[in-house]
């Protein structure tokens, strides 16, 4: 039994988790000064600043702690247990992600189920009618309660036209990764690269196309995220879905590149793998959108 | 320091691939540092300043409820104070305390060389002063600091809050982020990195009891930060997620925050019931009793707080049904609790009982903690809430279980492992008069507020009618004598560290039990590199 315990690598002393540090307080700090310049009608190039220097630091921890953990991989230095705390990681992350996206999701099924009808004036909560006569209680919300502060949109986004090219797209990408992943498994590289390359642009379609979809709403439709609690919800849960499909992409493109490198084997490849899950999370979170958000 | 760490795994250094060595030299060691000893301390000394810090608001809102009137403070700062006060000792003392006792302990309690992602540990430790950096420097900006107390209700918090509230977000994600990173730490931990033969049900409880707060962790901070989120887009973006003008429902609002408050405060004191059980055992010199039902009452304690936030707004006006639902669900948290406090007890039952510090704490422990316990069945009965919500009541309540629940539980942790951290015993009569005038002081301070409440008189408050004076000055000089009882806690660790106390043995408490009283102490740099077997 002893014989065969692979020692757990401890890494030495690392300078990423300070650089990360000062990375991510420098950005949030200036993001937030940004934010309370801008909405004092003060100028924000300060804020700008502080924001582009922490994104600065943040892009080069990434490159440089991945790069760590990247060369420590392939070195070897990494055993079926590491191998396995990898696997825990990763999967719990995405667990506390499902649970960011609850938060919204549960924020829409309360607006629609409770807040919306009561303040229509549903069971004992008529007294919404004494400050918004006439209200009246309909999902999508396209008269809010005060139009004077939530000006109404002059419609909202069906769900058979790009929405629905979208899930197809989608889902496709969830299964064009999964033959990527086979082909890695398989050792077969240029299976890999087609089918991944594939997944890529799925990802890229899905992402303009949302962008169309978002410049169609604010352009056509004036369905902004000042529009109510519709346009908040709408525009929250598919943004956040949709930031996350790009850092899925990024994800993508950074396997792309290390499988062009001839990086992981058929039998050790977790980068690919976390990749892979995450991309199945952002399917099925957008799955999940697409029947609540776009069709009921 | 290398043949240290090697003494104890000297039959298993087979497979040992290269000398371990110490800790690195000069002040860049607590920078860079991956050891989970080093960021298990820096994590309680952070803890311990925040404490102080916090304490610090507590005696400034103490002094001016001294008597009635506006004496020292204005009602602004006084909110800023009660405000801060609250997020400082949630967020910077209680949680990052049990996260420095896992990280100090839960590798040594399960035979693992170090945390699972031991980088990633190093960022979770330093992303707090970051973020308690970017929360207190908000007190100095235009307008001051948070001034809607720590739940941070909408519209309090966005329409009517400072304009430092944007930071005030990004302050708690910072920390939000660091809660995640070290939850999914002490869970890849647990899971993965236990010694060969030590099976789930048999964990020690404290390594169980932190495996279902991390759970919790990752359940309820994505939550917080979804509400933060909606927070920073009310204020800053015109979305209406807690505005009725536009749709939205500030009762919205309460609902997310509490689904994340009130499994927070079992993220709180989950961890305290595992020292506390291993604690009162070693004093007892006898097991614990009812071990499986122990971690079937803190499963259950922790599936049940995803069901029972809305106990928290009765009065904001919930259907009748769900008042009902929420009041029920509620009160059965009291049978898991209750069977945790009779195995306690049992396990005191017939056993050869000392009174060292841990255990004086840990019996107060068990008492207090019970009766912040009944005054929250108290609290759970939606009709009687109706009459104590908002008032001094629910600070009595929720102070005897904070205080005496995670506080006394760290404390009690903090004497039972500093044999093991330090290498000497610390001062023992100092340490029971720390405890003593503790308990005396958290007594006079939390106990007449029970009265204040059942009278009537309302929270974050700076004044009040003269009928509450003679309570609020009892409670005002027990809050200073607690208050001023830290110290002398500070001056014990000190004086303990600095090793003018007596050698402790590896094992200095007779009857202990668990894998990290086998490593000497002080425990070296580097334990368990090689796995010990577990039977």
């Amino acid at each position: 039994m002893m014989s065969e315990h692979q020692e757990y690598y401890v890494p030495d002393q690392s300078k990423w988790p300070i650089i990360a540090t000062f990375g991510l307080g420098t950005t949030l700090f200036g993001a937030a000064t940004i934010m309370v310049d801008g909405g004092q009608g003060a100028s924000t190039s300060g804020g700008w600043m502080i924001f582009a220097a922490g994104l600065s630091l943040m892009a080069y921890m990434i490159f440089g702690w991945f790069g760590s953990v990247v060369r420590e991989s392939r070195a070897g230095l990494y055993s079926p247990q590491m191998d396995r705390s990898f696997r825990w990681g990763m999967s719990w992350f995405i667990f506390s992600e499902i649970m960011f996206f609850a938060a919204f999701f549960g924020a829409l099924f309360y607006a629609r189920v409770f807040a919306i009808p009561w303040l229509g004036g549903e069971g004992d909560r008529g007294s919404s009618n004494m400050l918004w006569e006439g209200f009246q209680a309909t999902w999508p919300l396209i008269n809010t309660p005060d139009p004077s502060l939530y000006p109404a949109p002059k419609g909202v986004i069906g769900p058979w036209g790009l929405p629905l090219i979208n899930t197809i797209l989608l889902v496709s990408s969830s299964f064009t990764i999964t033959v990527a992943h086979h082909a890695l498994r398989a050792g077969n590289r240029k299976k890999l690269k087609l089918w991944l390359s594939a997944t890529i642009v799925l990802a890229l379609v899905f992402v303009g196309l949302q962008a169309e979809e978002y410049m169609h709403a604010y352009q056509d439709l004036n369905l902004t995220l000042q529009s109510g609690i519709y346009g908040s919800t709408f525009f929250m849960l598919t943004g956040f879905h949709g930031a996350h499909v790009i850092l899925g992409t990024v994800m993508l493109i950074v396997m792309l590149m290390r499988v062009r490198k001839g990086h992981f084997t058929a039998d050790s490849h977790f980068g690919f793998e976390a990749t892979a899950w995450y991309w199945h999370f952002v399917d099925a979170v957008w799955l999940v959108l697409f029947v609540f958000v776009y069709v009921i | 320091m290398s043949t240290v760490a090697d003494a104890h795994t000297s039959e298993h250094s087979l497979g040992q691939k290269h000398d371990h060595h110490g800790p690195a030299k000069g002040w860049t060691r607590w920078l860079f540092t991956t050891n989970h000893k080093d960021i298990g301390t820096m994590y309680l000394i952070f803890s311990f300043a925040m404490f102080l810090l916090g304490g610090t608001m507590a005696m400034v809102i103490r002094a001016e409820l001294f008597q009635p009137g506006l004496q020292i403070v204005q009602p602004e700062f006084f909110n800023q104070m009660t405000t801060m006060h609250g997020l400082i000792m949630v967020f910077g003392a209680v949680m990052p305390a049990f996260v420095g006792l896992a990280n100090w302990m839960l590798p040594l309690m399960v035979g693992a060389p170090d945390m699972a992602l031991p980088r990633m540990n190093n960022w979770s430790f330093w992303l707090l002063p970051c973020a308690f950096l970017i929360l207190v420097s908000t007190l100095f900006m235009d307008g001051g600091g948070p001034n809607f107390g720590w739940t941070f209700y909408a519209p309090l918090s966005t329409t009517y809050g400072p304009p430092s509230t944007t930071y005030f977000i990004f302050a708690l994600h910072i920390a939000g982020a660091s809660s995640i990173m070290g939850a999914i730490n002490v869970i890849a931990t647990i899971l993965n990195m236990r010694a060969p033969g030590m099976t789930l049900m048999k964990m020690p409880l404290f390594v169980w009891t932190w495996l279902i707060t991390a759970f919790l962790l990752l359940a309820v901070m994505p939550v917080l930060a979804g509400v933060l989120t909606m927070m920073l887009m009310d204020i800053n973006f015109g979305t209406s997620f807690f505005d009725a003008s536009g749709g939205g429902d500030p009762v919205l609002f309460q609902h997310i925050f509490w689904f994340f408050g009130h499994p927070e405060v079992y993220i709180m004191i989950l961890p305290a019931f595992g020292a506390i059980s291993h604690i009162i055992p070693a004093f007892s010199r006898k097991p614990l009793f009812g071990y499986a039902s122990m971690v079937y009452a803190v499963g259950a304690i922790a599936l049940l707080s995803f069901l029972v936030w809305a106990h928290h707004m009765f009065t904001v006006g919930i259907p009748i049904a769900g008042q009902l639902f929420f009041m029920y669900a509620t009160l059965l948290i009291a049978v898991p609790t209750g069977v945790k406090v009779f195995n306690w007890v049992a396990t005191m039952f017939r056993g050869s009982l000392t009174f060292e510090a841990p255990m004086l704490f840990a019996i107060a422990f068990v008492i207090l903690f019970t009766v912040g316990g009944f005054s929250g069945l108290m609290l759970a009965i939606a009709p009687a809430d109706f009459q104590y919500h908002d008032t001094y009541f629910v600070v009595a309540h929720f102070h005897y279980v904070l205080v005496p629940g995670a506080i006394f539980g760290i404390f009690a942790s903090a004497y039972f492992w500093l044999p093991k951290w330090t290498g000497y015993m610390y001062d023992e009569t100092l340490a029971k008069t720390h405890f003593w005038l503790s308990f005396v002081g958290m007594n006079l301070a939390f106990f007449p507020m029970h009265f204040l409440g059942l009278a009537g008189m309302p929270r974050r408050i700076p004044d009040y009618a003269l009928q509450f004076a003679d309570f609020n000055r009892v409670s005002s000089i027990g809050a200073f004598l607690f208050g001023a009882t830290q110290l002398l806690f500070l001056f014990i660790v000190v004086k303990c560290a600095r090793g003018s106390g007596e050698p402790a043995a590896a094992k200095p408490w007779d009857g202990a039990e668990g894998l990290e009283w086998t490593v000497p102490s002080p425990a070296p740099y580097h334990t368990f590199s090689t796995p010990p077997e577990v039977h």
